[in-house]
């Protein structure tokens, strides 16, 4: 292993310009929608307009008999027999409708106009059930979701909503609150929200009689959406070649399938070519939102600073159906903190919503807003500096985190002296301006990396790997191959394979695209100059060990043979076909040992008194990145990261009506920031190495989303002197907290 | 029923038979197959259409295609002259003014109307002339950078 810490790079840590970067500034790029293939069909959903019923009956013959329509299927098309239920139900209701926008027939046609017609005479007779869309409400079971389910499976159990609990444990929490000088407890609720991806889900699926398939498909993960397709499908994996569109954003959201087993199925009965895009609405009401939350948050500390005690219980919705992000929100509660003593207990809630998926550090701003929030009181309680009693408590390597491992090398405290140094966070402050801070936690994951290296005959370099780029991974990896092979990061042809161009890779998702790949590419790399050494050994008659690789060439030192002139990779692919065959490399790894990632951020709000309106006004994100292959791209990743979660606190929020329909499922009313919304988004990129990745990556995507919620909520308070415990913080929940707060104190 | 329009689109003329009902933002990608202009929401709120009609920046998928009837288009894939990149484009590449690049072009589009109407804009003013327009993955910063980059370029 390389010792990071002394390591000194040339292209590592630079920022050249990404090599699709003229693609996507042109509009040449392809992504999911851009796909047209002869004699293609348009498919479209229909949804479920109720949030709970039961489907009596579908007929769909007057759909079927209009002049271009192919086919019309529902979910008596697919195989009863599947690997998930959840996903088959998510991809077409089998008789049970649970949510607002659930698939329930689908259409393919020769035009999307004949497409949506033919929608229009599906007759759906529903019984309309009672439905629940607040996550607190439903946990409490008055409406009941699913008859058959048991909390924990416990059989003796009456019919609940929560599906599963988890509890972590330690220490002594009575007695870790009889030491505490303050001890404050609230409830914090935060909606449900959605990634925000601009590019709407969309596919394109070929069938053939030889039972192969073809599908385009912007995705986080191709490999993964072939497997779930596959399973919906009843048919083997390696029958469908998946091929990764550019992908237009994701955050978590396109880790699933939604239109690609229709599109297939429709493809396969009509024996033509289906394309599918989902319009914005559709992306809101049936692919895949974030949980809203409920928590109950007690936390008791020393008038010095110390944290004693954490009780908390953390509602989250899962959606429709039972999910498995639950355990992060507990993971990420307290994880930047070192605690002997808590009780932590996490219930996943069914809700009638779309069925949640993750989103950008799944769970984790929920938790940590509470968490966050309630640290901030607790400082102003017993008058201490917010960093201070930060770093106080701050985990460290050895620490052992509730959710079990004990940490690695960690760089929490890293980034709050990075905080504290920081000139934001001692700047004066205006009139109706406040300042708030807050650190964050995220664990990182790794997994499947292949990479597949080949010297062209021109001494350029191809890279091809399988994780789809959402934001630069293409250069950030060439960097890491130039960087090995000692040549220019621009003679690198970096992409990203289909399914059956390169071997199996993961999901870019959690943080683990940069981690994993440049980990596949380091290992091929190696092997790579091992071999270009041999192979200029053969050219020069002289043994391996006397060929170095150095700057791009094999160079020969001494010896009998003399010191020759350098050979570059264009001389060595040149001569391959006498020394042996094709040059190339290929790494197929499973990366463990991703390492935690801690951020701090500081922001500075100012509050209208009269509307309630909150203006962030400075905003600094301090967040360690282990190692920063392209620090662009790393800033941009901070950058996004808080701009997501300021929407998050301030705006951003699924509303619902007394029928449990989505109110704002459009961009005009679930109000994302733009830039007049945002300040200049300040970072400072911590470095302390992985010690266990070859260049130290820990992984950078996630973590920026995990502080701001609980940053901009302090620095609100700090501003008015409300304490508002429900994000979104909108003008309205502000200025009723001012109104009230003033009454109070009889102004 | 169709409808007869002539277009002229990156300095192209075109007449085509369109379905009244078409949105301009379906016949550039459909018809012409133009498809660098993107569709992230059918109801002008995302921005990411952006065209410019008669030199003026529109969200294409607010209007018909039979509205554009007699309109001179111009749309990403006309920025670039003779082979070199628009100072704009040049801007977002060289300013790492994109991550997943979907929001892009409409940015360059609604960006080379204010520099059009405004060669040096300040930074507060580069934020309000994007208002129209979201991106989801930069925060803005580097779009903003992008953007000052192109104009102290042309200048």
């Amino acid at each position: 292993m390389i010792d990071t810490k002394t390591a000194t790079y040339k292209v590592l840590g630079t920022r050249p310009v990404r090599h699709d970067g003229v693609d996507k500034v042109t509009g040449r790029a392809n992504y999911g929608a851009d796909f047209h293939l002869p004699g293609m069909l348009h498919g479209k959903v229909l949804r479920s307009p109720h949030a709970h019923a039961r489907i009596r009956s579908i007929d769909t013959s007057a759909a079927a008999a209009l002049d271009g329509v192919f086919a019309v299927v529902t979910g008596d098309d697919f195989p009863s027999d599947t690997p998930s239920e959840v996903s088959a139900n998510v991809v077409m209701c089998r008789g049970h409708v649970r949510y607002q926008g659930q698939p329930v027939a689908a259409v393919a046609a020769s035009t999307p106009t004949i497409a949506d017609q033919a929608l229009e005479l599906i007759e759906v007779d529903y019984e309309v059930l009672p439905h629940v869309t607040d996550v607190w409400e439903s946990a409490q079971g008055k409406v009941i979701i699913d008859p058959e389910l048991r909390t924990d499976g416990d059989e003796s159990a009456p019919p609940s909503n929560i599906s599963n609990t988890n509890v972590f444990d330690a220490g002594d929490v009575e007695a870790g609150f009889a030491a505490a000088d303050v001890i404050i407890e609230h409830e914090y609720d935060s909606a449900t929200i959605h990634q925000g991806y601009i590019e709407p889900h969309a596919c394109v699926a070929r069938w053939g009689e030889d039972g192969n398939v073809l599908l385009w498909v912007s995705s986080q993960g191709h490999f993964a959406i072939r497997d779930l397709t596959a399973g919906q499908l009843g048919i083997a994996p390696s029958r469908i070649k998946t091929i990764p569109a550019e992908i237009g954003g994701g955050f978590g959201g396109k880790t699933t399938v939604f239109l690609e087993p229709v599109a297939i199925l429709m493809a396969a009965k009509t024996g033509r070519p289906v394309k599918m895009v989902m319009t914005r609405e559709e992306v809101f009401i049936s692919s895949g939102p974030a949980p809203g939350s409920h928590i109950r948050l007690k936390m008791g500390a020393t008038k010095d600073g110390r944290i004693t005690a954490v009780d908390a219980d953390l509602w989250y919705e899962s959606g429709s159906y039972p999910g498995p992000l639950m355990g992060l929100g507990m993971m990420c509660l307290t994880a930047p903190y070192e605690i002997e003593n808590y009780h932590i207990k996490g219930y996943n809630v069914l809700i009638n919503k779309p069925f949640m998926r993750p989103y950008r550090a799944p769970l984790a701003p929920n938790a940590a807003h509470a968490t966050e929030t309630i640290i901030d009181e607790i400082c102003e309680q017993i008058g201490m500096d917010k960093i201070d009693f930060r770093l106080k408590n701050a985990a460290k390597e050895g620490t052992k985190a509730a959710y079990g491992p004990v940490y690695p090398r960690i760089g929490m405290v890293e980034t709050l002296q990075a905080a504290k140094a920081h000139p934001h966070y001692s700047a004066p402050l205006g009139p109706n301006q406040g300042r708030g801070v807050a650190s964050g936690f995220w664990m990182n994951i790794g997994g499947d990396a292949t990479a597949n290296i080949s010297v062209l005959p021109d001494g350029r370099v191809s890279l091809i790997t399988g994780r789809p780029d959402i934001g630069g991974s293409r250069a950030a990896q060439a960097m890491v191959l130039a960087e090995e092979l000692g040549i220019s990061v621009d003679e690198i042809n970096p992409s990203i394979g289909d399914t059956d161009t390169v071997g199996m890779n993961g999901i870019s998702e959690g943080s683990s695209t940069a981690y994993a790949s440049s980990m596949a590419i380091h290992e091929a790399a190696m092997k790579l100059k091992d071999e270009l050494r041999d192979r200029a050994a053969q050219v020069w008659e002289a043994d391996k060990e006397q060929v170095t690789w150095k700057d791009g060439a094999a160079h020969l030192n001494g010896g009998s043979n003399g010191s020759g002139e350098p050979l570059s990779l264009r001389d060595l692919a040149g001569s391959s076909s006498q020394t042996g065959g094709p040059l190339g490399a290929e790494a197929a790894i499973n990366a463990r040992f991703a390492a935690p990632a801690f951020g701090t951020h500081i922001c500075d709000v100012e509050v209208d008194q009269e509307t309630g309106k909150v203006d962030v006004v400075r905003y600094t994100v301090c967040q360690d990145a282990g190692r920063a292959l392209h620090k662009s791209y790393v800033e941009g990743q901070y950058q996004g990261g808080a701009a997501q979660g300021i929407g998050w606190a301030l705006n951003e929020g699924y509303y619902y009506n007394e029928q449990g329909v989505m109110e704002n499922a459009g961009f005009l009313d679930y109000r994302m920031p733009v830039a007049l919304d945002l300040p200049m988004i300040d970072t400072v990129v911590v470095e302390v190495p992985n010690p266990k990745h070859p260049y130290g990556v820990r992984g950078v995507g996630e973590n920026a989303i995990v502080a701001p919620l609980a940053t901009v909520a302090n620095a609100v308070a700090n501003a008015t002197g409300v304490r508002l415990c429900q994000v979104p913080m909108s003008p309205d929940r502000v200025l009723e907290g001012i109104l009230t707060h003033k009454a109070a104190n009889g102004s | 029923m169709s409808v007869s329009i002539n277009v002229t689109v990156n300095g192209r003329g075109y007449q085509e038979e369109v379905e009244p009902r078409l949105l301009l933002a379906d016949f550039l990608r459909d018809v012409l197959g133009l498809t660098g202009t993107h569709v992230g929401c059918d109801t002008s709120g995302c921005g990411a259409c952006t065209i410019i009609v008669d030199g003026k920046a529109v969200k294409s998928c607010t209007l018909l295609a039979v509205q554009a009837d007699g309109a001179d288009l111009t749309t990403i894939e006309g920025l670039a002259s003779n082979g070199a990149l628009h100072p704009l484009q040049e801007g977002f590449h060289e300013e790492h003014g994109l991550q997943c690049g979907f929001c892009t072009p409409g940015m360059i589009m609604a960006a080379w109307q204010l520099l059009e109407r405004n060669p040096n804009p300040s930074d507060a003013e580069i934020r309000h002339a994007l208002e129209g327009n979201f991106c989801r993955c930069t925060g803005y910063e580097n779009i903003v950078k992008s953007v000052r980059a192109a104009a102290g370029s042309a200048a």
